[in-house]
């Protein structure tokens, strides 16, 4: 049917069966497209409704949760472009904006690890390409099942191979993320990728297509069968128990990073020769995505003429070009006189571009396939989408949940005991060192990183005169969702607000990637609003805007979902790189002192897990007002020249915090603690950092802290090759090392 | 370059073009995306039409990483640079010994010195038949060499090597990531830099 089925046909063939199930639309939807059209769709409109309508290219399911983002005025004081548009575009100052975001690829990356991985990286910048600016870093935020669990050995290996293949040949560094094990995952692998870019305030693209007349090109790689209905379809329904997943197998897409590479460049000169009217990447939903945004997005129709679309395969129906999610494609809006000059800059970049068609005044999408009319829509009722209140249901178990706190666990008694604790820790997958991961990456590429994993955030020069920099970090934390999403959201938001203040930058604004079960269970959903409602209140708090983000939902196995996790990316602006700090100890017979407030914070710690195989009780409490002041301080302080070192507090507490500094700048320390040894090692409270102080400059800072009401306390000073807790314990450098470097190594080879 | 003193001028690889320049560096990266093998296909790029005579006739060049790889492959140096014992990409500082401090790119070290410099290849290891490795190491052609054991599992723990006349060296390791302690791990790697300087400004070293 699909071959000759034309509008024409449609109109008259009313009574035809469509496989509009297979396709992920309910008979509800199906009925809606036939409503809009006033005949049933051809197969093309049928392909084309389908993907712009999955969960992953509409929203459909988290759109009325994800209005309460929306920046306020306050927050939206550096904001040049927010969300609705590709990515959120912040001004940094200097005549500088940077735009960035963070996506999952998180289905693809189950299915076929090293290309699933790849290409996430290789459509998160093709994202921020499309803005106008020049991608200049990358991050990656892994979660997986346990460590040491089968599928674990296929998919992680995989993962960071194709993300190592791709980010390093595409020449970008990558500066940080996260690696985070967990048996939620197992099945459900949470490969999420930021990327960030860079260009003047003039440089804005916006995707569009306005002019009457003008051209549309598709440039890039050839369109093939290759994800056909991949990520759109794909990531919009829940891996079955049995076959599903070998039905989807073939439809994750092939990454060709040395393309992509040509096609940044030639996008970059493109803009600079100022010949581009309108911009869209082809990601998910590929050239079906881009006509009807784009089309959507500008104030006419578009036609395009399907046979001149470069092929790999001459058999793809028309509603398999549409799907197709080949990688490194764009779609470009051009003045007729500009055309020849875009192909020639094209040309110089071994990129093949195709005029495919053109701005049109009717206010319709149409497409022409061997001469005939195989699409006729109003591209708004696409690219729109439908809206979804679903039912919420907060989950029966949570209040028996809440109730069976870490209280009753049995805690080390002794020093010996502390020691073994933290020994523990430092071994476990999540705490421990992650080299065998970012070793793998290029981190330096580009040459103005100025710090990179495993510091708390990662740091890139952008004025190499100025000293201007930007600061980026992402958290997240499962468990804490799962005990309290609302509060867990927050948690997270606070931790990459902290780490950013690490660095010495000031944070201004936040991206998201909410990776949640499935839509369809309202427990899910209620995990889900509640997780947005805690970041829009956060941000308010902050008054920091979200600039963009992703949701990626349906990460669950049969009916279990993963833990609610929503991933928060945090972008700071560094007024002078030259006075970062690291979060080793850098300098010998520094005072070591603990800023913030501990208390008995132990719901959904990493010791409660590691030690217990807990989890239960309330996350810790979260205090913004407590977060900014030490952000506020601990920026001062790196701006003054006055710290040596600083470093978040997080899983793990000060334990862990206090072994990291040790081991980054192999340098060990003396402390002493107050009150009790346990909560004050492992208790997980927020808006606390261990922080050195440059010798000789202790009462200035003591000062600076008093001035900016941020509890101070001295635990010691910085000296040795030991990690020495008075009165409890000390470890050798060489054994903390030994315990934290041979974790991944031995599971991973 | 700049930060060695020098003015940088951009070869594009599709021009039979070397603008007149006094020295040639053919950086990292991943040029045509090491398909089929790293360097195979960039070494038949139209501007190594004019390189290669140039380089046979004395013209310095420097090849690092992806550069070295290409220079292999153009035959300007013996030997080929394999996958990396383990088979994953390396990211790391290393530790690095100056075994030749004679050539145009090392002449500002001294024979033996020490040097903190990063490295990151896929395609790292070189390798070539026992009597080449013999006869590189006989005439002095290893230039530096991985102080601590080849992560990569380069032969004898080559990093960079050079033709017979010392004008033309390959390195694996990135001395350009080694130029200020801000964005590297060290500034030994500059040293590359002003060594050419030094060399085609006769300041010697």
């Amino acid at each position: 049917m699909s071959d000759k089925d034309t509008v024409e046909v449609a109109a008259r063939t009313p009574e035809a069966q469509q496989p509009f199930k297979e396709l992920g639309l309910t008979e509800d939807e199906y009925q809606k497209i036939r409503d809009i059209l006033g005949r049933r769709p051809t197969a093309a409109e049928l392909a084309l409704y389908s993907v712009m309508w999955s969960e992953h290219c509409s929203y459909k399911s988290s759109k009325i949760h994800l209005r309460n983002l929306t920046p306020t005025e306050d927050q939206s004081r550096y904001l040049l472009a927010g969300i609705g548009a590709n990515a959120g575009v912040v001004d940094i100052g200097q005549g500088y904006a940077v735009t960035f975001k963070i996506e999952s690829h998180n289905h693809p990356s189950f299915v076929e690890p090293h290309q699933g991985a790849a290409t996430g990286i290789g459509g998160i910048v093709r994202d921020i390409l499309a803005m106008g600016a020049r991608p200049i870093a990358v991050m990656d935020a892994l979660r997986f099942g346990p460590a040491d669990a089968h599928d674990t050995a296929r998919v992680l290996p995989g993962v960071v191979s194709g993300i190592s293949f791709y980010g390093n040949c595409l020449g970008l560094p990558n500066i940080g993320g996260e690696l985070a094990f967990d048996p939620s995952y197992i099945g459900n692998p949470l490969v999420n990728a930021l990327c960030v870019g860079l260009m003047k305030h003039d440089d804005l693209k916006s995707a569009v297509a306005t002019g009457v007349g003008n051209k549309v090109v598709l440039f890039g790689s050839r369109t093939g069968p290759d994800g056909v209905g991949g990520a759109s379809v794909l990531a919009s329904a829940t891996f079955g128990d049995d076959g599903g997943k070998a039905a989807k197998r073939p439809s994750v897409q092939v990454g060709d990073p040395f393309m992509e590479k040509l096609l940044v460049e030639c996008c970059l000169e493109l803009y600079a020769a100022d010949l581009i009217e309108g911009i869209q990447d082809l990601g998910a939903a590929g050239v079906a995505c881009a006509t009807t945004e784009l089309s959507a997005g500008g104030d006419g129709g578009m036609f395009v003429d399907m046979d001149v679309i470069p092929l790999r395969d001459p058999n793809l129906t028309p509603a398999e070009i549409l799907m197709s999610e080949s990688q490194e494609r764009m779609m470009a809006v051009v003045r007729p006189e500009h055309a020849e000059a875009f192909l020639a800059i094209c040309r110089k970049w071994d990129v093949e571009a195709t005029v495919i068609g053109e701005v049109t005044s009717d206010g319709l999408l149409t497409m022409t396939w061997r001469g005939a009319t195989v699409v006729k829509i109003p591209p708004r009722t696409a690219a729109d989408g439908p809206v979804y209140q679903r039912p919420l249901a907060r989950p029966e178990n949570l209040d028996a949940l809440q109730a069976s706190g870490p209280e009753s666990l049995a805690r080390p008694a002794d020093g010996p005991g502390l020691r073994e604790t933290l020994l523990a820790l430092l071994g476990s997958p999540s705490l421990a060192d992650k080299r065998w991961v970012t070793q793998q990456y290029d981190s330096l590429v580009r040459g103005n990183t100025v710090l990179a994993m495993p510091e708390d955030g990662g740091l890139v020069r952008v004025g190499e005169e100025t000293g201007l920099g930007i600061a980026l970090a992402t958290d997240g934390n499962g468990r804490y969702c799962t005990l309290d999403p609302y509060l867990g959201t927050q948690l997270a938001l606070a931790e990459a607000y902290r780490n950013v203040a690490m660095t010495g930058a000031v944070p201004v604004a936040v991206t998201n990637c909410l990776n949640f079960g499935s839509p369809e269970d309202p427990v899910v959903m209620w995990q889900l609003a509640e997780s947005v409602r805690g970041l829009a209140d956060g941000c308010k708090h902050l008054g920091i805007p979200v600039t963009g983000g992703n949701v990626s939902l349906y990460n669950q196995t049969g009916a279990t979902a993963i833990h609610p996790t929503p991933v928060i990316g945090v972008l700071g602006v560094h007024q002078d790189v030259r006075t970062r700090v690291s979060a080793g100890f850098a300098a010998e017979g520094a005072e070591v002192v603990l800023l913030g407030r501990t208390g008995e914070e132990f719901g959904g710690s990493a010791w409660a897990e590691v030690v217990h195989q807990h989890l239960g009780g309330r996350p810790p409490a979260v205090d913004f007002d407590a977060e900014r002041q030490l952000a506020i301080l601990v920026t001062a302080a790196v701006s003054a020249g006055v710290l040596a070192s600083a470093h978040d507090l997080s899983q793990g507490g000060l334990a862990i915090a206090l072994a990291e500094a040790c081991l980054y700048g192999g340098r060990g320390c003396a402390v002493a603690l107050r009150g009790d040894s346990f909560t004050a090692l492992f208790s997980e409270s927020a808006a606390r950092a261990l922080v050195s102080v440059v010798p000789g400059r202790e009462r200035e800072f003591a000062a600076m802290a008093e001035e900016h009401d941020v509890p101070a306390t001295v635990l010691g000073v910085t000296t040795g090759d030991a990690l020495t807790v008075e009165g409890a314990f000390d470890i050798p450098l060489t054994e903390l090392s030994q315990v934290w470097t041979g974790t991944l190594p031995a599971i991973f080879g | 370059m700049r930060y060695a003193g020098a003015e940088p001028v951009r070869l594009w690889h599709a021009d039979r073009d070397l603008r007149g320049v006094d020295a040639v560096i053919l950086p990292g990266g991943f040029s045509y995306g090491d398909y089929l093998r790293a360097g195979a296909i960039a070494r038949f790029s139209p501007v190594m039409g004019e390189l290669i005579p140039a380089a046979v006739e004395g013209l310095p060049v420097l090849g690092i990483c992806n550069g070295f790889q290409i220079l292999c492959e153009a035959h300007l140096l013996p030997g080929a640079l394999t996958r990396n014992a383990g088979l994953r990409f390396i990211h790391a500082d290393v530790s690095l010994t100056v075994t030749n401090a004679a050539t145009p790119w090392t002449a500002g070290f001294a024979a033996g010195q020490r040097l903190t410099v990063p490295i990151k290849n896929g395609e790292g290891a070189f390798v070539a038949d026992e009597a080449t490795l013999d006869e590189l190491e006989r005439t002095g052609r290893v230039v530096v060499r991985y102080s601590d054991g080849a992560l990569n599992g380069s032969s004898r723990d080559i990093a960079g090597i050079s033709n017979a006349a010392g004008n033309v060296v390959g390195l694996m390791p990135h001395p350009e990531h080694a130029i200020d302690p801000l964005t590297g791990p060290s500034a030994d790697g500059l040293g590359f830099f002003t060594s050419i300087v030094g060399a085609l400004t006769g300041a010697g070293a």
